[in-house]
């Protein structure tokens, strides 16, 4: 963390400590918006008028002597999937455009607030979360801050991107195969995809049910934790959402891993990456003293099954639009909906019954071990419009590619951590801490270790302008 | 699936007239390629035997 770019803990102290004020931690990501977004194309809305109201009101509250909360005067913004009082979600769609404003916030941009922080905007996606690049055909391209040649990943790359050009601290975003683990890599910044079901969905625009999970994007460890604990608790107007008491993780960050029992994932996990990524992952291992390797057993049918899952599901829920406006869809994301809408019933079924299968074992492995690497992206960040690349030197289309080592885990809601690794003269990558369901505080104490050795990290690289 | 030879863009015209979804020429080659890819990993899905007593999680608890 540059002295310039503190990150949400910092601006939250020194807005509850009077030394700066909330309106002026907001004006400050507002003019970084205001300046940088041409070049990254991270935000489809900015709320300046609304974001200074809220501060101001931040402020008002310290002035009476009262606690605004943990995140106080602390800017964010969210995946423009997350309602948004008054904003039309847009989902990455100009179908959606059409709709009316949303009236009430998503659960957890609620939770946020009451804990004092600032919505400041909505941020680009793919369209309706299908994708891994952000390349969106109806508002643009989200540029990597580390090369604005390069994508920015997705589907949430809005989010990953405005945090790692320092636009704000911290971001939300959803991971249904790899959304938010894939842009973390790609951007060199931290990001967590919790349990499946740990956080509230509540009023956000779904992708596939079964498989959508939402989580923060941050430059700092204690950020991912501080903003995760903040969002826990249950909500009946998620049904998916767990009645389990909130774990808090920030307290649990400096316990080190001296009791984790960490291995790297082989087999699958171990093929297919460039070399630089495979390089990372030893890095990161040798870092935690972790020479165990296991095997995650079936993980290419699991990408499989989740696969058939993600068409399906995400299809049908499109399904008057493919029928009555298919030129209206994004051409990336249309073909793939309309191809997925015609999945057999006992595909989908045995996709779903191979699910519980393989998250027994995988439950299993974890008896051994309480954590396993894996690198997070095949590669770090591919050209803006590049079609293809290489996977153990054979050519393969890009985007249904990218998730490769992402899918085969969020099928099955494990919580998981992507930490950066910077490589010097080189583009970021990103590795993917995995711990056993609902035990985020470990997979996060590792990533605290991780980064208190200074082996991942998450700087905000120097603007290139055109 | 069978070990006849399919042919993926006649299953396209064949599913989406079943299910109403009427695929536009210009979209056809399109879905055809992505039909097949899903086709391709599905097999992977169906071919793995499953012991009965496996049975969807319909709220799903990891």
């Amino acid at each position: 963390m540059s002295q310039s770019y503190p990150d949400a803990t910092s601006i939250a102290t020194s807005v509850r400590g009077k030394e700066i004020s909330a309106k002026a931690a907001v004006a400050a990501a507002l003019a970084r918006i205001a300046a940088q977004n041409a070049t990254y194309n991270c935000f489809t809305t900015v709320l300046a008028d609304q974001a200074m109201a809220d501060a101001e009101a931040i402020d008002a509250e310290i002035a009476a002597g009262q606690d605004p909360g943990p995140l106080a005067g602390v800017p964010f913004a969210v995946k423009d999937l997350f309602d948004v009082a008054g904003v039309t979600t847009l989902a990455g769609s100009k179908i959606n455009a059409e709709r009316p404003p949303a009236s009430q916030d998503a659960t957890l941009i609620t939770r946020l607030k009451q804990a004092g922080a600032v919505l400041v905007g909505a941020l680009n996606m793919d369209e309706y979360a299908y994708g891994f690049v952000t390349e969106n055909s109806h508002y643009g391209p989200t540029r990597n801050p580390h090369d604005i040649d390069r994508v920015a990943g997705g589907s949430s790359g809005g989010s990953a991107a405005a945090v790692a050009a320092g636009l704000v601290p911290f971001t939300l975003g959803s991971d249904t195969n790899g959304s938010i683990r894939v842009p973390s890599s790609l951007c060199g910044i931290f990001g967590l995809k919790p349990t499946y079901g740990r956080l509230s969905r509540a009023r956000t625009y779904p992708f596939v049910h079964s498989l959508d999970h939402l989580g923060p994007f941050a430059r700092s460890v204690r950020d991912l934790a501080l903003t995760f604990d903040l969002m826990q608790g249950p909500d009946p107007q998620d049904p998916v959402c767990t009645d389990r008491p909130p774990e808090f993780t920030l307290p649990q960050l400096a316990l080190g891993i001296d009791d984790l029992r960490i291995a790297v994932a082989g087999d699958y996990f171990a093929k297919g990456a460039e070399p630089a990524v495979l390089e990372a992952v030893e890095q990161v291992a040798l870092a935690l003293g972790a020479t165990e390797r296991v095997i995650i057993p079936e993980a290419h049918r699991a990408r499989a099954a989740a696969f058939v899952i993600t068409g399906c599901e995400g299809s049908n829920l499109h399904l008057p639009d493919l029928k009555t406006r298919p030129q209206d869809f994004d051409p990336e994301t249309r073909d793939r909906f309309l191809a997925g809408s015609l999945i057999p019933a006992s595909w989908y079924l045995q996709a779903q019954r191979f699910r519980s299968w393989y998250r027994d074992r995988v439950r299993e492995l974890f008896q051994q071990v309480d954590i396993i690497l894996a690198p997070a992206t095949p590669t770090p960040a591919t050209l803006i419009g590049q079609k293809t690349f290489l996977i153990d030197g054979v050519e393969v289309p890009l985007r249904p590619n990218v998730g490769l080592y992402t899918q085969p885990l969020s099928f099955i809601g494990v919580p998981i951590v992507a930490v950066p690794v910077q490589q010097p003269g080189g583009l970021p990558i990103g590795i993917q801490v995995i711990a056993a369901p609902y035990q985020e505080a470990k997979a996060l104490r590792v990533a605290a270790y991780l980064e208190a050795k200074g082996v991942v990290s998450a700087p905000v690289p120097e603007l290139v302008e055109r | 699936m069978t070990d006849k030879p399919i042919d993926p863009a006649e299953l396209v015209d064949q599913l989406s007239a079943l299910a109403g979804l009427p695929i536009q020429p210009e979209h056809h080659a399109g879905v055809v390629e992505n039909f097949s890819r899903i086709m391709a990993v599905a097999q992977l899905v169906q071919e793995f035997p499953l012991p009965e007593d496996v049975e969807i999680a319909t709220v799903f608890e990891p």
